[in-house]
Formats: structure tokens, C-alpha cells, sequence
């Protein structure tokens, strides 16, 4: 602003330069160059809603919608126009130079972060519409859309990121905002510990990314992206040098924020914040952030001889994420809880397909996930606004009761359990594909990327994956809407803000899958296939019909499993409640005792030494210090004794006569209130100065 | 210099665009009875403090003050709210009553009067020279390692054993369990 | 722009730094002026590094130390608040009257 304001004053500050590359892509004229507006709206109203909020009219939830229908409209108008005439367009504002190196602020309008705009606008705006009814009453309702929205605006900072820089300070707004929402209910000690947990572990993944954001823009000598996949596509030596090590480390940065296997513990509690900032951290932004992160860099992990040995890596955590979380989510009893660990499974099935170079699939699940994940936290949250709590084993039978919450629920459901047309079917089924196209042979899948064998075997616990989502939802509905209602009061439909969110969302569920059909559409595959640097991917002409059959008869599979333990009719209550899975539940209920391990076998050995450490100094080498002054202290009295014994006394007593006298008058200064000693102090100080001044 | 002349000059409306809402923004941190916006206001100050450090050319020092001060400072002051549970919304009983008040703006206003008073004083109103060249922080980073080197050192002892301290300080006792978790 | 007014700019925000340290009973919002005071510091420094157009730029290695030193004091701060929020159950000032005693 300085710079614009008086030209000259300080260096440029501010130069404006935007760019479009690439030819084949228009420069989307003012849509694009006015991009900017999409971050940096919330960012102020997060402001304005935090300060002045509670002046407007409905406490600041009107300001915070009103930004995100703007967000919405934004991103469908970008989205349309992207699909009508693709747009590659890069503004950037230097903001100050640290010796040769720019530092940049920017906003990238690209396939890749169209999309992305458009889902946290649409879900963002529902989402912000279904918590007014949700948030009713609550006791920090202006401050929750506050926070709130500046969670959106930090996830809009790190998607218009054309820098590492920007993507980092996008990175840590979204991480300060969700501690903010996750420990909204602070009061309660284990909220604030679920909040701190999630920051400390966000944390650890986030050095990865610190350290992976050094390798590679040091060695490429800018923070840009397109710099960086400019030395990409033209081989640059240094880079291709510490690429490995470069791109492990940003990974590490994606597992922290997109909770993958091991470093998942965090989501999980994170359910400890209101409904709708789940809905809308699970949806559309946070956990999306580092497959968003490895999508971004994408030609770094798939050109050989950069990064590419690292897809093993990522396809193997991705396996083991969608795996293990799934079948933590058949015990939980808490219904926020399964969703939570479904998320996680399903940012697994993301992560191996980005692992295994389907860059369009993976990011097709992200946003069908997006979708129908909004819509079940929601349909959950509508739920436990009913019924008042969130333990599955308090609910049952309120299919009559709630009959949008219901339907949309049961949607949300078959979506997620990837059944046929749904909106899941199709983005999990592009994965299977692309992982058995990975095993094949003409996929040049090579072994240092984690080979033909691996990417089959993915491929078996993708397909048992899929069986237990379908298991998992199956119970959570059967648990949730049939049978006979076991808690307390009277259940009734949520208000219409509430329903009328889920309903679009639903709509969403089911058509969503349509725009990317093998060999029938790919309208999703060219959206995010035009952006800079290509990425070449692989999109089947047609249906992949071995994967498909697999799929969908794990996920039927699945169902009637579930159908079979939990529908009312085929067990009796007692059954229902308590049915566990054999063998497998203790170790399942105890989340593979990660937590335990992190406590007592991280945590606390950290901390006991460095407790002893400090002890230790403490009571050597301060005691000592201490000890020694007494001593010659000591001594020092002795000699001063005899001094004392001398004379000293007359002069002393005379002394404490004034003394005593000075002090019947001072006593009332004397109050032991340390703001008034303070206030003697600065203006004592302000009279002598003041004094020496004049007399001077 | 007379106002008018102090006024036609560009950078003094911009100095005067960033020090009126900083100092708005100063009073009302001093003055709010919300602890979280008291925070936020803080924010502003620093943000407006930056904008005046750049304004003199000191662009280092300016992104540092965004940085650690706006970016580290504050989101340690909200764990502290966080932490001992502040009452997060309004709350009369953040500031003493109106007696110590009084008292206060009086030390206050002596105070800026006296600072404020010498400075019109000992200051000709002779324009600031302008900076040979505005990026220096090269230069900053030589002066520092080379002239500066020792204070230099002798901050990062200061923050180590700040950090040693914070530690000892903030931990529980072996002995005490209370509360439990992190 | 003349020295002037940047030193009178420190001046006053440093003056209601003050304030807020002798109004404020919640010991973080005595913290918080307290920011507000080494950011009136800052800017004075720097304000006569530029006066002088020192060589050395002292001025501004001054400021970065002042930054530097004022992180550490947040940091210790807050953690005797929390000592004596654990302690006492309060972080009000005027309820730490032992010296009284």
C-alpha cells in the first residue's frame, strides 16, 4: 500500500505483475486478474466479523454468509467459465525482496485451484448456512463465524498460493484457525487438549514441510511453483540432486495436515469442535490441503529422476491409512467418530492414488468426498442437535422422526460406500482402475516407484477397504435409524436452515460422479488436467469392467454384512448392542495403541529427562551458586559485626528514629497494591527526569 | 516548518494514515473489556508499527516485527487466554476501578508530555535525509555479525535461557498429577 | 517527514503503553501493553537510526534485539501467569498482594 500511496518512499514495495502461461490457456480476463478477491475477502471479514460482529444485525453470521455466497458464486463462475475455455493465469505482488530473493503474494487461477475454489465456496457456503441453526444460542456465536471464516479464508490462501511461501502462511492460518474452532469449547479440559493435540501434531508434518519447502527452493533458487516445475520439466540438475529428499519431506508436510497414517491420531479428536467445522475440516478444506500440496507439485513425484522413487512411499502410507482407519471406524460408538475415521480412510484411498500417479482420480475422490462427507457430518450434527447426544447407542428409530435428515443420510451413505451412480461409485472406481492400470504392465511403474506387486497389493486392500466402508456406514445407519429409540426426550427434524443444506448437498452426492464417466464424460479430467505444467495422466477411454465388478460387490458386500448384524428384524436388540467384531476388537478399540505409543513411548521419555535435566541443574550448579553466596555472605556479616559493635549503633538508632517517623508518614503509600507502586514509579520517574531538564 | 508545509508533503498523509488508526488501535487495546480483541487490537498496533518502520526504511526490521512479533507474540498471548481461561467475552472487572484510572492517565499524560515536550525541543524540524539506498539488509546482516556480533551473542543466551526458563516454570511438578494430558 | 514526529508517535504509545500497565488487573493484558511499550521503542530506534544516518545502521540492530529480547519476555511472562494462575486460580494483579504481608 506504502508503495502506491507516495511512489518513491521506500524501494518498490509493490510491483504488480501477472502473468499467464502456457498458450493453450486463456488469461480469463477480469474474472482472473480479480481472483485476488477470493482469499483476501474472508481474510478481512474474519476481521470485521471478530471485531465489530456483534453490532450486526445477526450477530455476524450475515457478514460471514454473505462471504461465503460470494466465495460460491465466484468459484461456480470460474468453474463454468474454466470448463467453457480454460484458464492459466498467475498474479503476483512482490511485497518486499530479501537480497535477490523476492518474497511474493499471489493467487494462481488454474484447473487445479478452480476446483478447489469451487468446492470450499459451495460446501463452505452450505455449511456456514446449516451452522446458523446449529450455533443457535451459542455462547461465542460471533466469535465461532469469526474463526469460522477466517478457516475458509486461510484454506483460499494456501489453494491461490503460486509460492511455497504463501502456501506456508495459508498452511498455518488454517492450522491456528482449527485449534481456535476445535477448542471452541475451551471450558472443557479435554476439548482444549484435543485442539493442542491437533496443533502439535499438525506440527510435526508441518517441519516436514518447512524443510521440504527449504530443499527444493533453495535449490531451485525461487519459491515459485512454476519455477520449480519449470526446473522440473527442464531437468535441472541441483534440483534433480535433492529432489528425493525434497519431496519426502514436503510428503511428510501433506501426512501432517491430511492426517495420514501414522500421524492421523489428531482428527480423530479434532471431533471435539462443533459439528459444522468438522463437516467443513473433513469436506473441503484442512485435510484436503496436503493432497491439494502433493497435486501442486505433481511433476516433481512423477517425472523420473526427480522425486518419482517417493511414490512408494506415498502409495504405501496412503494403503495403510485406508486400511487400518477403516476398520477402527466399525468400533467407535460415537457417531462424529466413525465419520472422523472414514475421512481418514478415505484421504488414504486419495493418497495411494496419488501414490500410484493418478493425479485425476485422486483429486476426483477429493471432490466427490467432499460432497457427500459435508453431508453426513451434517446429517450427523442435524442428529445430535435431536437427540442431544452423540453415541450411536443413544439414537436408533428416528427414521420417522427426521425424515430429511434420513433420507439425505442415506444418501450421503450409498455415495460413500461407492454404490452405483452415486457420486463415490465413480471416484473410487477410478481409483481401483488406476491402481490395477499401476499393476499392469504398460504402466511403466517402475520398482524404485514402488513396482507392479505393490500397486497390486494396494489394490486388495483398496477393494477389502471398500468392503468395510460399506460394513461401517451400513451399521452407522442401521444403528442410527432403525430399530427402537434408546435415549432421552423427544427427537424431532431439524429447522429448515438445517434440512434445506442437506438436501442440496445429497443432490450433490448423487450427480457429482457424473461429470467424469470413463469413455462418457471427462469434463472433471480437463478441469484439472489445464493447468500449468501438464501433467500427464492416465484416463481410461472406458470402464475398467474387473475393478468395477470388485467394488461395487465389496461395497454390496459390505451392506448386506451389515444388514445381516444390525437390521432390526434379523437380530434381536440385545444383539445389536453389543455385537463386537471377534478377535479384532480390543486391538481395534484401542486405535492400534498409536496414542499410547506416542505417550509413553515418545512424550514421556522426552519429557522425564528433560525434567531430570532441569532438576539436576537446579539442584547442582544453582545450589551451588546459591550456597556460595551465603557462605560469603556470611562472612562479609562477620566482618561488618565488629564494625557494627564499634559505633555504628548511635548513628543507626538516630536513623531509625527519622526512619520511624518518615514511615508513619510513607506507611499509607505502603498498600500492597502493586499498580500503585507502579504508578509511584513512572511518575517519580517522569518528575526527576523532568527536573533534571529544567534545572539542567 | 509550518503545517501547511509539514502537510503538502505525500508521506506525511501517508504517516499520518498509519499512525491515527494505530494509535486508535493502541487505545482501544488499553481500553477494551474483551480480553481476545484487546489481542486483535494488538495485531493492528504491530501491523501499523511495521507499516512505520517501513515507512523509514527498515524493511528488515519491519518484516521481523511481523514475523516474530504479529506471528509468534500474539498466537503465544492467545494460548496464555486460552490457558488461564480469560473471560472471553465482555468483562468489566479487567481493569482497575476509576480512581486508580485517573491516577494512571495522569502518570500517562505527564509522561508523554515530558518525552514529547523534550523531543520539539532538542529536534529542529529539519526533513529526515533520504536512505542512501532502502534495501539494506545485506548491510544489516554484515553490521550484525561483524560489529554487533557479541550483543548478538549474548541475545541468543538471553533467549536460551529464556526458554530454559519458560520450561522450568511452566512444567508441574514430578509429584503433581493434576489435571493430567499434555 | 521529520524526526519529530516519529519520536512523538513513540512517545504517545508508549504513554498508553504505560496506561495499560497501570489500568490492566488481568496480568496478560498487562503483558499486552507491554508489547505495546517495546513497539513505541522500536519505532524510536529506528526512527533515529535514520536521523542519523548512522553507518553501522545501530538503530536497527537495536530494534531487531529489542524484537528479540521482548519474545523472550512474552515467553517467561506468560509463564509465571500460568504458574500463578495454577497457583492461585486467578491472574488478576491486585490479588498478588503478598508483598503486603
Amino acid at each position: 500500500m506504502i508503495g502506491l500511496l507516495a511512489p518513491g518512499l521506500v524501494a518498490p514495495v509493490l510491483v504488480v505483475a501477472e502473468e499467464a502461461h502456457a498458450a493453450e490457456l486463456s488469461s480469463g480476463g477480469l474474472l482472473a486478474s480479480a481472483a485476488w478477491l477470493i482469499p483476501v475477502v474472508p481474510l478481512v471479514a474474519a476481521w470485521v466479523i471478530a471485531l465489530f460482529g456483534k453490532r450486526f444485525p445477526l450477530k455476524g453470521w450475515d457478514v460471514a454468509i454473505a462471504v461465503m455466497g460470494f466465495e460460491a458464486a465466484y468459484g461456480t463462475v470460474l468453474l463454468l467459465s474454466h470448463i467453457a475455455n480454460p484458464i492459466g493465469y498467475e498474479g503476483t505482488v512482490e511485497i518486499a525482496r530479501i537480497g535477490s530473493l523476492p518474497i511474493e503474494w499471489g493467487w494462481t487461477v488454474d484447473g487445479l485451484s478452480i476446483m478447489m475454489y469451487s468446492i470450499v465456496g459451495v460446501v463452505g457456503f452450505l455449511v456456514f448456512l446449516y451452522a446458523r441453526g446449529y450455533m443457535e444460542g451459542d455462547i461465542r456465536y460471533t466469535w465461532f463465524f469469526a474463526s469460522f471464516t477466517l478457516f475458509a479464508g486461510g484454506m483460499l490462501v494456501l489453494v491461490s498460493a503460486p509460492n511455497l511461501l504463501q502456501l506456508i502462511v495459508g498452511w498455518e492460518l488454517v492450522g491456528v484457525s482449527s485449534w481456535l474452532l476445535i477448542g471452541h469449547y475451551w471450558e472443557e479440559h479435554e476439548n482444549s487438549s484435543a485442539a493442542i493435540k491437533a496443533f502439535l501434531v499438525n506440527r510435526v508434518g508441518d517441519i516436514g514441510l518447512f524443510i521440504g519447502a527449504i530443499i527444493v527452493s533453495v535449490s531451485v533458487g525461487s519459491f515459485r511453483f512454476s519455477d520449480v516445475l519449470d526446473g522440473v520439466e527442464s531437468g535441472a540438475p541441483t534440483l534433480a540432486r535433492y529432489a528425493f529428499w525434497g519431496g519426502v519431506a514436503l510428503f511428510i508436510g501433506a501426512m501432517g495436515k491430511s492426517a495420514q497414517f501414522p500421524l492421523h491420531v489428531w482428527l480423530p479428536d479434532a471431533m471435539a469442535g462443533p459439528t459444522p467445522v468438522s463437516a467443513l475440516m473433513h469436506a473441503a478444506t484442512m485435510v484436503t490441503a496436503g493432497v491439494y500440496l502433493v497435486g501442486r507439485v505433481y511433476p516433481l513425484y512423477l517425472t523420473e529422476g526427480f522425486a518419482d522413487d517417493v511414490r512408494s512411499f506415498i502409495i504405501v502410507v496412503g494403503a495403510l491409512t485406508l486400511f487400518l482407519t477403516g476398520l477402527i471406524a466399525l468400533v467407535q460408538n460415537d457417531i462424529k467418530k466413525v465419520l472422523a475415521y472414514s475421512t481418514l480412510s478415505q484421504l488414504g484411498y486419495m493418497t495411494a492414488a496419488m501414490g500410484a500417479g493418478a493425479y485425476t482420480a485422486g483429486l476426483f475422490h477429493l471432490f466427490t468426498h467432499a460432497f457427500f462427507k459435508a453431508l453426513l457430518f451434517l446429517g450427523a450434527g442435524s442428529v445430535i442437535h435431536a437427540v442431544h447426544s452423540n453415541n450411536l447407542s443413544d439414537m436408533g428409530g428416528l427414521r420417522k422422526d427426521m425424515p430429511w435428515t434420513f433420507r439425505t443420510f442415506v444418501v450421503g451413505s450409498l455415495a460413500l460406500a461407492g454404490i452405483l451412480p452415486l457420486a463415490g461409485f465413480f471416484s473410487k472406481d477410478e481409483i481401483l482402475a488406476s491402481l490395477r492400470f499401476a499393476g499392469s504392465e504398460e504402466s511403466g511403474f517402475t520398482a524404485a516407484q514402488g513396482g507392479a506387486g505393490l500397486a497390486n497389493v494396494v489394490l486388495v486392500l483398496a477393494i477389502a477397504g471398500a468392503f468395510v466402508t460399506a460394513f461401517y456406514m451400513a451399521r452407522t445407519v442401521f444403528l442410527t435409524f432403525y430399530g427402537q429409540y434408546k435415549g432421552h426426550g423427544h427427537p424431532h427434524e431439524s429447522p429448515k436452515v438445517m434440512w434445506v443444506p442437506l438436501a442440496v448437498l445429497g443432490f450433490f452426492s448423487i450427480v457429482a460422479g457424473w461429470i467424469n464417466i470413463p469413455g462418457i464424460t471427462s469434463t472433471f479430467t480437463d478441469v484439472v488436467g489445464a493447468r500449468f505444467h501438464l501433467v500427464a495422466d492416465h484416463h481410461a477411454e472406458s470402464f475398467d469392467y474387473l475393478a468395477m465388478v470388485l467394488g461395487l460387490a465389496a461395497a454390496v458386500g459390505g451392506i448386506a454384512l451389515g444388514y445381516r448384524i444390525w437390521f432390526p428384524d434379523r437380530a434381536t436388540q440385545a444383539e445389536r448392542d453389543t455385537f463386537t467384531i471377534p478377535g479384532l476388537y480390543p486391538l481395534l478399540s484401542a486405535k492400534y495403541h498409536i496414542d499410547t505409543f506416542y505417550m509413553d513411548g515418545i512424550i514421556r521419555p522426552i519429557r522425564g529427562p528433560v525434567a531430570g535435566a532441569v532438576n539436576w541443574v537446579n539442584g547442582h550448579v544453582i545450589d551451588f551458586v546459591v550456597n556460595g553466596a551465603g557462605l560469603a555472605a556470611m562472612g562479609l556479616g562477620r566482618g561488618v559485626y565488629v564494625l557494627d559493635q564499634e559505633g555504628v549503633d548511635g548513628a543507626i538508632n538516630a536513623a531509625g528514629a527519622v526512619t520511624g517517623a518518615g514511615g508513619g508518614v510513607l506507611r499509607r503509600m505502603q498498600s500492597g497494591r502493586i499498580e500503585q507502586y507502579a504508578t509511584w514509579l513512572i511518575g517519580g520517574t517522569v518528575a526527576l527526569v523532568a527536573g533534571f531538564i529544567i534545572f539542567s | 516548518m509550518s503545517l501547511t508545509d509539514w502537510l503538502s508533503t505525500p508521506e506525511n498523509w501517508v504517516f499520518l494514515v498509519i499512525a491515527l488508526p494505530m494509535l486508535a488501535a493502541a487505545v482501544k487495546l488499553v481500553t477494551t473489556t474483551n480480553v481476545v480483541h484487546a489481542a486483535l487490537y494488538l495485531v493492528v498496533t504491530l501491523a501499523a508499527s511495521a507499516a512505520v518502520l517501513l515507512l523509514l526504511g527498515a524493511e528488515f526490521v519491519a518484516w521481523t516485527v511481523v514475523l516474530v512479533s504479529i506471528g509468534a507474540v500474539v498466537v503465544l498471548f492467545l494460548f496464555g487466554i486460552m490457558i488461564t481461561r480469560a473471560p472471553m467475552g465482555r468483562e468489566a472487572t479487567l481493569s482497575h476501578p476509576r480512581s486508580v484510572k485517573l491516577a494512571a492517565a495522569a502518570v500517562s499524560f505527564a509522561l508523554f508530555a515530558l518525552i514529547g515536550g523534550a523531543a520539539v525541543d532538542a529536534f529542529t524540524s529539519q526533513p529526515l535525509t533520504e536512505p542512501a539506498d532502502a534495501t539494506r539488509t545485506g548491510a544489516l546482516g554484515e553490521v550484525l555479525f561483524t560489529r554487533f556480533v557479541i550483543p548478538f551473542e549474548v541475545v541468543s543466551v538471553l533467549l536460551l535461557a529464556a526458554l530454559i526458563g519458560g520450561i522450568v516454570l511452566a512444567r508441574r511438578d514430578p509429584g503433581e498429577t493434576a489435571g493430567g494430558g499434555l | 517527514m521529520t524526526v519529530t514526529q516519529f519520536v512523538l508517535l513513540g512517545a504517545a504509545l508508549f504513554s498508553i503503553g504505560v496506561y495499560g500497565v497501570l489500568t490492566r488487573r488481568n496480568a496478560v493484558l498487562v503483558l499486552l501493553s507491554v508489547e505495546l511499550m517495546l513497539a513505541a521503542v522500536n519505532v524510536n530506534l529506528v526512527a533515529f537510526d535514520r536521523h542519523l544516518a548512522d553507518q553501522l545502521a545501530g538503530g536497527q540492530v537495536f530494534a531487531l534485539f529489542t524484537i528479540a529480547v521482548s519474545a523472550a519476555e512474552v515467553g517467561i511472562g506468560l509463564a509465571i501467569v500460568l504458574l500463578i494462575f495454577r497457583n492461585r486460580r486467578s491472574a488478576n494483579v491486585d490479588e498478588l498482594d503478598l508483598l503486603k504481608l
